[in-house]
């Protein structure tokens, strides 16, 4: 029997990823839920995340998993605003955060000491959303602005 | 209708970073010492973990395990021929373990009669990395058919963790394995970290790794 390793593990990471990022993305609809009905709001526009390159999230399937999850929310058609952030470390020998070039690499860039110091690169959290909220007056009829 | 920008600044595993600080809480303060064993599917995270829980059962140290799998129970009845109690939990094709889960399993046990609890997790490099489950040490196996790369291309889970754990160096000769490329790529992403090259099968750098265990367990619980 030939063997073929590779054929059914890409396939089963990519879905591994997949599945992950799509329950991230519900517990996104369910924090941003949270803020919005609490502000009063009646639609998400859009959703600013911030998103480090070591928190683990794959940032296009993230996306992917997006769409799906906000079906029928109040999130339905926003836009998410992914914003990366790098890895920075603090260096002792240079006494300075300095951003990594690579994960594949914790060293200062600068003086090439190892650190693994990170100041900065594990983020996964909204940083903020835009929300449609009604006016004042909406919703009470007869009783218009005097 | 007015438009307008919402500051939120809120984590989104919040409520998973919150049910995992309790249960931290809530696990020192039984006096357990608490690892989450991560790795790739069949790094041989159960072998390993059988030898440690058979040799801690050996020396009178009460121990108890917890072991993720997408479906099957195997592991846990692997497991538990070590004769400690071990209970399965089965995400039904979740990829990675989440802190309610642990705290859900942890149900009916009185975690004052023991003093480590181990987590198996689910066999993957990528989604385990982002969730606490109110562990002290977060442990990576590397298995030696793995390759020496695996860390640089896996490196968000490898700086994630406290402690490696190489597998399987019974094999390491027919495999070629390059232990120092290994431990190399491991500090190129997590400076510093301690490594165990190890054999759940011949046993070999597996007392190293309890001694390991025994002086965080003193460490942690002399300081509260």
């Amino acid at each position: 029997m030939i063997y073929l390793p590779w054929a059914s593990t890409i396939n089963q990471q990519q879905r591994k990823q997949t599945m992950h990022e799509l329950s991230i993305a519900y517990s996104m609809v369910e924090t941003v839920t949270q803020s919005a009905l609490a502000a009063g709001a009646t639609r998400v526009l859009s959703v600013r995340l911030r998103l480090g390159v070591l928190s683990g999230v794959v940032r296009g399937a993230l996306e992917f998993g997006y769409e799906a999850a906000t079906a029928d929310t109040l999130l339905a058609d926003s836009t998410l605003v992914v914003v990366e952030l790098p890895v920075r470390i603090y260096c002792a020998v240079c006494d300075a955060e300095a951003e990594l070039p690579s994960i594949q690499n914790f060293c200062c860039p600068h003086c090439n000491t190892p650190s693994g110091d990170v100041r900065q690169g594990r983020e996964l959290e909204i940083e903020s959303i835009e929300i449609d909220v009604p006016d004042a007056e909406d919703g009470k009829n007869g009783n218009p602005r005097t | 209708m007015e438009t307008r920008v919402l500051e939120i600044r809120k984590g989104i595993l919040n409520k998973n970073d919150e049910i995992a600080r309790h249960l931290r809480q809530r696990l020192h303060h039984a006096g357990l010492l608490t690892v989450n064993l991560v790795s790739s599917p069949g790094s041989g995270k159960t072998a390993f973990l059988q030898r440690t829980l058979r040799t801690l059962r050996e020396q009178g140290t009460p121990t108890a395990a917890l072991v993720g799998d997408l479906a099957t129970d195997n592991d846990a009845r692997r497991l538990a021929e070590a004769g400690v109690p071990v209970k399965q939990i089965n995400t039904n094709g979740r990829c990675h373990l989440e802190a309610q889960m642990i705290e859900d399993h942890l149900a009916g046990w009185n975690l004052n009669q023991f003093e480590y609890l181990f987590i198996e997790n689910v066999g993957n490099l990528v989604c385990p990395s982002s969730y606490d489950l109110g562990e002290d040490l977060r442990v990576v196996l590397l298995s030696v058919t793995e390759g020496e790369d695996k860390p640089l291309k896996y490196p968000n889970i490898f700086n994630s963790a406290d402690i490696a754990v190489i597998t399987k160096m019974d094999l390491a000769q027919p495999c070629e394995f390059n232990l120092e490329a290994a431990c190399a790529n491991i500090r190129a992403v997590r400076p510093g970290m301690q490594i165990f090259a190890t054999s759940a099968k011949t046993g070999s750098g597996m007392e190293e790794w309890l001694s390991c265990l025994q002086q965080h367990k003193q460490a942690d619980f002399v300081t509260i």
